[in-house]
């Protein structure tokens, strides 16, 4: 798609793209080619000279146990984020839905969440469920559960999750509740007619209808999982207890702060990219058929 | 209209409130764990309900910071998040709107060349290029700078699209009547396109504003300096791995001021949050 009519320069519209082509040279790709480049060399333990090595630094690191581990962690962690955030977002969403008195206070109190920085939700999930002074974990232990995530891997593992999956509630519902008032009232309805009952109509009817915004915002989730999650586990666990909830973000984080091996970690990085890149052409395959329904 | 029966309204009801406590409840306990004695809180004994030392606490955090250690009082991390914040939501604004602009309104050579090499960079976040971005930005030498926090992250292929798409539904009729009264293309932008953009732009503020204030992982990595350090950073090293010296009132009422400004910014500018939200993810 083009404009008719449009203005004649030679040098202004080179001026105007430049602040932005600079940042994004400078920043996005020069960064971002050094990481490829970086992955296929190898540098001597005093980094005095380094060489080419094919696909030595990929070899390397897919074999290594730590960081295939961290690769079925990150998938586990994404699938189970995405699960009990999407439920949980969905049936608030479908209650919202209903003419119900309060809705848009409803909506206000319901989507403030996503305002608060992952940090801040590992802080305050920290806080609630820590071992020696967390409220929750007062009442936990009271019911007989040894709870300790600093010790226990699968506790902390949980934590993480749970605390990933509460903040991005808000995100889904907001969309599931957009999702749902675009149905158009009469298909419903008619699903009433003939007799279906709320649940059978939400699961004949609703639920097929919203299927564009379920897979739409699983995408979301996943990418979030993936990136966004750095924050909460950083100041949750930092990846502990021994590696427990590293995902593969984190161990770019962890591996690169130790220093040392730069080809591996530029390694890292190229795999985390590709990931990204398979994740938005997905991603914008679907917006591609949303827009010529 | 599908006829709802009491019981079920009442049902709807419940559930709701039963999300909403389950959302807010670990914000309350914050706010509440911020009034009370940092004594009380370690020997786990903390109450459900405020204590006395709000503005003691408060106080405390804001002008004075922990007090075990040298960090920065939590003013001067509000500071620094303030002026990321605005700083990369007026950038963004700024550079993509001119380069959509140039982009919809010139024929040049490389045109859409250039478009695509901004959009591709949404295939770009920083978490995949860590190290190598880091090290540009030390060799610019702009670690612990305003201008190393914001720069790097202004570029931004979702509002370049954003205005590009509007820019696309603006009526030609619009541009050839201010040619006719003699209008360039800087009078055009700035008389016509600009006014036009408002809404756009505000919607886009709200989610960039937010976007900015909760960054983490880029300002982790290039502030060393305790003067630099944004609040998220900041409430990260008030936890102590010696647990028992971290001051939990202190870290809570850090927690609580480092929401308060963007959850403002989404409850009082709830239509533009949601507009800006929805669009910048088509």
């Amino acid at each position: 798609m083009q404009k008719q009519s449009v203005f004649q320069s030679k040098l202004l519209p080179y001026a105007l793209v430049a602040p932005q082509l600079a940042i994004v040279l400078i920043f996005f790709y020069w960064p971002a080619a050094q990481a490829v480049v970086q992955s296929f060399l190898l540098q001597d333990a005093f980094g005095l000279s380094t060489s080419f090595v094919w696909f030595e630094n990929y070899q390397d690191i897919l074999s290594q146990p730590d960081y295939f581990a961290a690769i079925v962690r990150t998938f586990v962690f994404s699938f189970a984020i995405a699960f009990s955030s999407l439920s949980s977002a969905l049936l608030l969403a479908v209650m919202a839905d209903k003419p119900l008195r309060g809705g848009t206070l409803y909506r206000t109190l319901l989507i403030w969440p996503y305002a608060v920085a992952p940090p801040v939700v590992g802080v305050l999930w920290v806080f609630m469920l820590h071992p020696s002074l967390g409220i929750l974990a007062r009442g936990l232990r009271g019911m007989g559960i040894d709870w300790n995530p600093l010790l226990d891997g699968n506790q902390a593992a949980l934590l993480i999750i749970l605390a990933a999956a509460w903040k991005q509630i808000s995100y889904n519902f907001l969309f599931f509740l957009a999702g749902l008032q675009s149905i158009p009232k009469s298909v419903i309805e008619a699903a009433a007619i003939d007799g279906a009952r709320p649940m059978r109509r939400f699961w004949t009817v609703t639920f097929p209808l919203l299927s564009p915004t379920i897979f739409f915002l699983l995408v979301i989730n996943i990418v979030y999982a993936f990136f966004d999650t750095f924050g909460i586990i950083d100041t949750m666990t930092r990846g502990g207890p021994a590696k427990a909830t590293e995902t593969m973000v984190y161990k770019v984080y962890v591996d690169g702060l130790l220093g040392g091996n730069l080809g591996g970690s530029a390694a890292q990085s190229v795999i985390l990219m590709v990931i990204v890149i398979g994740l938005t052409a997905i991603q914008f395959r679907f917006v591609e058929r949303k827009v010529t329904y | 209209m599908v006829e709802q029966e009491g019981i079920q309204r009442y049902v709807a009801h419940a559930i709701l409130w039963f999300g909403i406590a389950i959302v807010a409840f670990p914000v309350y306990l914050a706010i509440v764990a911020s009034t009370q004695e940092n004594a009380v809180i370690a020997n786990g004994q903390m109450s459900l309900l405020p204590g006395g030392h709000f503005l003691q606490t408060y106080y405390q955090t804001i002008f004075v910071g922990t007090s075990g250690s040298t960090r920065e009082p939590v003013g001067t991390m509000l500071l620094n998040s303030l002026v990321m914040a605005l700083l990369i939501a007026f950038g963004k604004i700024a550079i993509s709107i001119i380069s959509a602009y140039a982009i919809v309104y010139f024929r040049f050579p490389f045109r859409m060349a250039m478009f695509w090499l901004i959009f591709i960079t949404l295939m770009l976040p920083v978490e995949v290029r860590i190290y190598p971005t880091y090290k540009i930005v030390a060799d610019l030498h702009l670690l612990d700078s305003y201008a190393g926090l914001a720069l790097p992250l202004i570029a931004s292929a979702t509002a370049t699209l954003l205005f590009r798409q509007f820019f696309m539904t603006v009526p030609d009729e619009l541009l050839e009547a201010s040619r006719i009264d003699g209008a360039g293309p800087f009078r055009f932008f700035w008389d016509t396109l600009l006014p036009l953009s408002r809404t756009n732009m505000a919607a886009l503020f709200v989610i960039l504003f937010i976007l900015g204030w909760n960054q983490y992982l880029w300002p982790l990595l290039i502030t060393t300096r305790d003067d630099m350090q944004t609040i998220q950073i900041g409430i990260r090293k008030m936890i102590t791995t010696t647990d028992a010296l971290t001051e939990w009132p202190v870290v809570m009422a850090t927690a609580v001021l480092a929401m308060l400004p963007p959850v403002f910014v989404v409850v009082v500018m709830q239509k533009l949050f949601v507009r800006g939200l929805v669009e910048t993810e088509k």
